[in-house]
């Protein structure tokens, strides 16, 4: 069984928590052999929404706004840049009938020392 | 050159400047893969000439010269803001500085490429449609902040933060600097003629505000429409270009010296732009007879066209008028276009017949918010002898009206109504 766990943040709290400590947790269940997959996404206003209606896709910016669309799964890609993550969302099925939010991940940006002192202050 | 040329150096870069800046900025956001390098860069580069040419003298290609020195100084700034970092622990830093010294391309085809580039990259439809207008007049026209603020009405605060934003999206979300391939080009050239044409029109109507036309966003509009038409002479971008160049034809007879609106029917004809028209017409016919089946802004060129070529209102073609607008509206369903083809049916068929149709339409209920669809009323209820109809029609019309000439258009035109 796999699990996504989807973080929600509002845009007030998005960098109250620290990287380093994301990273340290990240760190515990790799080690423990829970981590399949995970990535911190930058935040909505870089996402872009892709939506197949008539054969046609159409672009635009932002997640999709109603909010009787809830998530219903992921695809990790790895695109060469936005065109192609566009190209290959709108192929993916559930295009023809909801919409796909692209999001770009970003990497943690995180010190070293810091990590450590966050995985000792957790330890047991 | 001798040092005693200095103001006749200055003169020249600044003509440069006015010139070539924006091609210059293209090709160094293509060298140096960011927006905000590449404009440091641009003023580095400006800088240099400025202190190298006076005793130098011009080089032989001027515009070359400044993009390698901007690329040099760029490339120079990164190695020292670098070394205060750990250089060797960052394997994709060291990458992109060998990238960056591989030889310049000059080729004169590449560095147009690159200003349509950076027309599609501002252009994407995963930027915001409010952020694609604002950063292709600030990157691609090279307007101020500032002056697409009041040309927009919009607070000068909220516009920076609209492009900060959209070129945060471009790095962050990885939109790439190119010219889209087949397959994607036409959907992507639709996006940026919507801006082009978006521009046009907020100079040509201006949407709120008391001036009529505000002419520098629609010679912008114009220009960008020309880029386009030189570097990728699509059907659609030609005809976009015609109808431009077909409404601007009309600038200096739709307001009389008051800035008050005129009528296409009561204008002075002999003050239409005829080269304008001239250009205009030779464009819709080129985008009419072209392999592919006239899109709409060839088609809405094609009735400006027939309306322009009319020396007097009663010549107008109404017959052709009415065709092209079957053929618009059977390719693009819209209220609008609909409303437009009721008005031209008035002229061919008579009052009473558009009228049916209008109301037709207007029944339909997309129309009611619509000021134009209440005016288009009121005239056919006026013109029918149907005065209490009228009455209330330039009324509601009046009362979606906000801005300053067309509202007082149709207050004259109610207080005109016969008791």
């Amino acid at each position: 069984m796999k699990y996504l766990c989807l973080v929600y943040l509002s845009a007030e709290k998005w960098s109250a928590c620290p990287d380093s400590a994301c990273a340290a947790y990240a760190g515990q269940l790799k080690d423990s052999g829970h981590m399949l997959d995970g990535t911190p996404l930058h935040p909505v206003h870089t996402a872009t929404t892709v939506r197949v209606r008539n054969g046609q896709a159409t672009v635009t910016d932002g997640p999709f706004a109603e909010t009787k669309e809830a998530l219903a799964g992921f695809y990790l890609i790895d695109a060469r840049d936005l065109n192609e993550a566009i190209q290959i969302a709108a192929k993916i099925p559930p295009a023809k009938y909801g919409s796909i939010e692209i999001r770009p991940t970003r990497e943690l940006v995180v010190e070293q020392a810091e990590v450590e002192r966050y995985a000792a202050a957790a330890a047991p | 050159m001798p040092a005693t040329n200095l103001p006749q150096v200055r003169a020249e870069i600044d003509a440069l400047y006015r010139k070539e800046s924006r091609r210059i900025f293209a090709t160094l956001i293509r060298l140096l893969g960011d927006f905000e390098r590449a404009e440091e860069a641009l003023h580095e580069a400006f800088r240099a000439a400025m202190e190298k040419w006076p005793s130098e003298g011009l080089p032989q290609n001027p515009v070359s010269w400044l993009v390698s020195a901007g690329r040099f100084k760029s490339i120079d700034k990164q190695r020292r803001d670098k070394r205060f970092e750990h250089l060797e622990d960052r394997p994709d830093v060291a990458e992109s500085l060998s990238d960056g010294s591989a030889a310049l391309d000059e080729r004169e085809e590449l560095l147009e490429d690159d200003r349509l580039r950076l027309v599609f990259t501002c252009c994407h439809p995963a930027l915001a449609p409010d952020a694609q207008v604002a950063l292709t007049l600030r990157e691609v026209c090279g307007l101020t902040t500032e002056e697409i603020a009041a040309a927009f009405l919009t607070p000068a605060p909220t516009l920076a933060q609209r492009i900060v934003r959209a070129k945060g999206k471009i790095r962050d979300a990885n939109i790439p600097y190119e010219v889209p391939g087949r397959e994607e080009l036409p959907a992507r050239l639709d996006s940026v003629l919507r801006v082009i044409y978006l521009v046009f029109n907020e100079g040509y109507l201006a949407s709120r505000g008391e001036s009529a036309t505000r002419a520098d966003l629609s010679g912008e509009a114009i220009r960008l429409g020309r880029l386009v038409v030189e570097l990728l002479p699509e059907p659609e971008a030609r005809g976009l270009l015609a109808l431009m160049l077909l409404h601007e034809s009309r600038r200096e007879a739709r307001a009389d010296d008051q800035g008050e609106l005129i009528l296409l029917d009561d204008q002075d004809r002999t003050r239409w732009n005829h080269a304008l028209i001239e250009e205009g017409s030779a464009l819709v016919r080129a985008a009419l007879t072209a392999q592919q089946r006239p899109g709409p802004y060839a088609l809405q060129a094609a009735i400006a066209a027939v309306h322009a070529e009319a020396t007097r209102p009663e010549d107008t073609d109404w017959r052709e008028i009415v065709g092209l607008y079957d053929l618009l509206l059977a390719m693009t369903p819209s209220p609008i276009v609909a409303l437009n083809r009721a008005v031209a049916l008035a002229m061919r068929d008579g009052p009473e017949i558009g009228l049916g149709e209008l109301d037709q339409l207007l029944r339909g209920g997309e129309l009611d918010g619509y000021q134009l669809a209440h005016a288009a009323r009121a005239d056919l209820c006026r013109r029918l002898g149907r005065h209490a109809e009228a009455r209330k029609a330039y009324e509601r019309a009046i009362t979606l009206t906000a801005q300053g000439p067309a509202r007082r258009f149709l207050e004259r035109r109610l207080a005109a109504l016969p008791q």
